[in-house]
């Protein structure tokens, strides 16, 4: 008897489903902050001191936090190498857009203060201001376009095609639902950033953070309640036709896929879904009324995170089994029966996982805790090695 | 097959990864220095170990960020430029990027923020204890990015899925302990510990030279030296096992390196100098030394090593025995369910060679049709550019050997001789700084483009590898990552240029303080030996 068989295939892809889930989820609780305080700073605040500390809340740990992002990448490709090929080589434009912008975080966070005059650092405040709401912005249009369909085929030999020229796709990929996703994304991370600011900071950084957050938190709002109204109305669902076979090889033209319906059928299939939303609504409103009322509170984080997991959740759980669909050939569609890697890689990587998450949630935790409390200007100043 | 797109692929790749691999070589070496110098601080208590880790800590970190920023584009563009690549192996490419991303990413970068603001928030103890994590991340990343490269240089462990038409995992052991893995890991790293240990070493004699911080260069030399000297050691040695197993595993890459166009009877001569002649297959001016390369590469007197004309009559029969196992797939995949268990059989006998019949899908759509003529091109595809890949390798190995010469030297002066520096070794520790990385960048001309036309090795041609996007979309990222790029070059040069000569901010008063301190506590406890600085 073979280890790995411990566990059925289909399990170990829903498994894998799941901790896409999370680490796409820890990428927008974590990392999500760093590039909402990014995207706030030239807003929030005034001078250059004020600046520094509110680069300086998220100095210590972005790097950490970006890692999540990586890690998600390198999760795809080993989980779900299909998923990989295709989506990262179709939205190839906008892929490089959110290279750049996260490129110019890293540098900028590292490099500002290394240098005192205003146009250094004012120039390096603009690219923050980039790497945060750029890719906020691009991951947001990124889920529009999964939930609208993406147009690609895979030829019998799965070589993923993407007819039309380059800036044709970059176009197709900014319409008006993307884009109104783009946004739900982009002021959904400005008011965790708002969140994170309001807790690390005082005086008028962390009021002017606290004004923006409820402002965009208001927006997320009604821009997710929009978006699902839209979902439910305009856009067609995508559905699995005759038997569903979950164990079997990873190959998309194996089954077949035809458009139907809407998305929302889902909740009718599977009604308990519908606490994802719940959460998401629950969260957005909490995190607004927090901000709102001036609280500096560790909740007020919290109901922050609550909401991105209700978000980000909602739009996975509605898809199921769904992936990545196509609207060019919906039998090329990528869904979690037909998309993951072999038994065997899932069931390693899930021992690899089982490994070292716990490990790398206990020293993060530490980390924070060794860096909890507020940031000053004096302590900022006061520092030879703060950014 | 659009070969400008896999041109233009093939070029943004190999810029990225050479640019990014100007930053991770200091990366590697220069963690573990600074660990090393915080752990002497720990132990001593001197301030002097202390300013020196916040010095080269802080040279360190401008290195550090960019090495991140530019592995985030690594980390992408497999899906982006290279998606046939990542459909048909990501099922054992994927697990060790992954698992490098598990061990060894969160490791190093969520301790180096803390490395950086935890100094008045840690004990020194804990400090310096994150400074060897965020150093065993490092290394990690080294080590799980090298299995995966190994496994392209030398695909064991996994078969071919004709259901799910790409390469599935067999035997995850096979792929963690390949051979040619471990050995470029202990390679590349011994590469970059060199790279560090060239680098304060340099710096270090600049201020000498110039007579500033004289007490931190003299200890900063020190343990450059000592660190340095066992570093180019082992790059060497363990670059002569990846010698070895290149001539285990991928014979023609070892061919190339020498550009032994015809097999000589063994034990084969070392070829000093020569012009390699692609069209001519010969090598011009070749100097040779007999006997050396049969032993370097086979380590016995008898064993043949094949020249590259013989290679290519292999590549001949591999292509044919690749086109019976591409009709058997076609048969398989044309009805899976009804395909007599003879065809099945068919492929699997035939199956190590379908790579070989991939080859000829740059001149045919269907490889079953191809023409003799076809067939004896695509078997001479199977020969890299001789030319770059014999100087690249003969370039690299001198630089190892003139690295072994600087660090044994500085050792003996700095050992034996009272740490007293004559003024030319001084000069030419200053001027050596940027080989290491001319050696580095050489190594992987060698081993990458030596390992053309495979992105795996025999298993699946680089021309079918790319992403079927357009001129436009390949040549725009190029064109603003080479942009991007240059500023971002010239922006690292100036601060790492405008740190090293502000040089370390030493505080006197403290250590003259300690000084005194110390010297009390020696004549409290009746010692008269004071250590040796």
């Amino acid at each position: 008897m073979i280890l790995y068989e411990l566990i059925s295939y289909d399990v170990m892809r829903v498994i894998w489903w799941l901790l896409l889930g999370v680490l796409l989820i820890g990428f927008a609780m974590t990392d999500g902050f760093d590039m909402g305080v990014g995207a706030l700073l030239p807003f929030v605040g005034k001078t250059d001191v004020e600046r520094r500390v509110i680069i300086n809340t998220v100095g210590p740990v972005w790097e950490g936090n970006q890692v999540w992002f990586i890690l998600g990448g390198g999760a795809i490709f080993a989980a779900w190498p299909p998923l990989y090929a295709v989506s990262f080589s179709g939205f190839y434009l906008a892929m490089f857009l959110v290279l750049a912008a996260l490129i110019l975080r890293p540098v900028a966070f590292k490099y500002r203060s290394k240098r005192e005059f205003s146009a250094w650092r004012n120039g390096w405040d603009w690219a923050l201001f980039i790497g945060g709401a750029v890719p906020a912005l691009v991951f947001g249009v990124a889920v529009g376009n999964v939930l609208l369909g993406v147009p690609f085929e895979l030829t019998p030999q799965l070589i993923p095609m993407y007819p039309g020229s380059a800036f044709g796709k970059l176009f197709g990929l900014l319409n008006p639902f993307a884009l109104l996703c783009g946004a739900v994304s982009l002021s959904m991370l400005l008011t965790h950033g708002a969140a994170w600011l309001s807790l690390k900071t005082r005086g008028n950084i962390a009021a002017r953070a606290r004004d923006i957050g409820a402002m965009s938190g208001l927006v997320t709002i009604v821009g997710y309640a929009v978006a699902g109204l839209i979902l439910l109305f305009f856009i067609d669902g995508y559905a699995i036709v005759g038997e569903v076979v979950k164990d079997g090889p990873s190959n998309p033209h194996f089954s077949e896929v035809e458009r139907t319906g809407s998305w929302l059928a889902a909740y009718l299939d599977r009604p308990w879904i519908v606490i994802a939303p719940i959460c998401g609504f629950l969260g957005m409103f909490m995190v607004m009324k927090g901000l709102r009322e001036d609280r500096a509170e560790v909740a007020t984080l919290l109901w922050s995170k609550l909401g991105i997991f209700g978000a980000i959740s909602s739009v996975g759980l509605t898809i199921f089994p769904f992936l990545l669909p196509s609207t060019l050939d919906p039998t090329s569609s990528l869904t979690v029966w037909d998309a993951s890697s072999s038994h065997q890689t899932l069931f390693i990587m899930m021992v690899a996982t089982v490994i070292f998450m716990p490990l790398i949630l206990a020293y993060t935790a530490w980390v924070y805790s060794v860096l909890w409390g507020k940031v000053t200007e004096d302590e900022v100043t006061g520092n030879s090695h703060s950014y | 097959m659009d070969l400008d797109i896999v041109e233009l692929s093939r070029l943004q790749f190999a810029m990225t990864a050479m640019f990014h691999f100007l930053f991770v070589p200091l990366t590697l070496g220069l963690s573990i220095l600074v660990a090393i110098m915080e752990t002497v601080y720990v132990m001593t208590d001197r301030p002097i170990w202390r300013q020196m880790t916040k010095f080269w800590g802080m040279l360190f970190g401008i290195n550090f960020v960019l090495g991140v920023a530019t592995g985030l584009t690594m980390e992408f563009q497999f899906g982006m430029n290279w998606s046939y690549f990542s459909h048909y192996v990501g099922d054992v490419f994927g697990a060790p990027l992954a698992i490098e991303g598990l061990m060894a990413f969160f490791l190093e970068a969520t301790f180096v923020g803390l490395f950086f603001f935890g100094w008045d928030k840690l004990s020194k103890t804990a400090h310096c204890a994150v400074a060897w994590l965020v150093a065993a991340g490092s290394n990690f990343s080294a080590l799980w990015i090298l299995i995966a490269n190994g496994w392209m240089q030398h695909p064991v462990g996994a078969r071919f899925n004709p259901d799910t038409m790409r390469m599935e995992i067999t035997s995850f052991y096979e792929v963690l302990t390949n051979s040619v893995a471990q050995a470029k890991f202990v390679h590349t790293v011994s590469a970059g510990y060199v790279c560090a240990s060239v680098f304060v070493l340099g710096v270090s004699a600049w201020y000498l030279l110039r007579g500033r911080h004289i007490e931190l260069a003299k200890r900063s030399m020190t343990v450059a030296a000592s660190f340095g000297l066992a570093a180019s050691l082992s790059v060497v040695v363990l670059g002569d096992e990846s010698g070895y197993d290149a001539g285990l595993n991928q014979k023609m890459k070892m061919a190339a390196i020498e550009a032994m166009w015809e097999t000589e009877p063994a034990p084969a001569s070392f070829t000093l100098f020569g012009i390699p002649d692609q069209e001519e297959r010969e090598t011009k001016y070749a100097i040779r030394i007999p006997w050396v390369m049969g032993l370097i590469g086979t380590r016995s007197l008898t064993e043949q090593i094949p020249g590259i004309d013989n290679l290519v009559d292999q590549a001949h029969q591999k292509i044919r025995s690749g086109i019976v196992a591409y009709d058997a797939l076609m048969k398989i995949q044309a009805d899976r369910e009804n395909v007599p268990q003879t065809v099945r059989d068919t492929f699997r006998t035939h199956e190590d060679d379908l790579g070989h019949a991939l080859l000829l899908l740059r001149y045919t759509d269907d490889p079953r049709m191809a023409t003799e003529a076809q067939i004896t091109q695509a078997a001479n595809d199977t020969v890299p550019q001789v030319f770059p890949i014999f100087w690249g390798f003969r370039i690299m190995v001198g630089l190892g050997f003139s690295f072994i010469l600087l660090m044994a030297f500085f050792f003996w002066r700095s050992s034996f001789c009272n740490q007293s520096y004559p003024r030319w070794a001084l000069w030419i520790a200053v001027i050596w700084i940027p080989t290491p990385w001319i050696a580095a960048e050489m190594g992987w001309i060698v081993a990458e483009y030596g390992r053309q036309p495979w992105t795996v090795d025999g298993v699946l041609p680089t021309a079918l590898s790319v992403s079927h996007l357009t001129i436009q979309d390949v040549a725009l990222t190029l064109a603003g990552f080479v942009t991007f790029y240059s500023l971002l070059f010239i922006v690292e040069m100036g601060l790492m240029l405008k740190y090293i000569r502000k040089g370390p901010t030493e505080d006197v008063e403290e250590t003259e303080d300690w000084t005194r301190r110390h010297e009390a506590r020696m004549r409290g406890t009746g010692t008269i030996a004071t250590p040796a600085e």
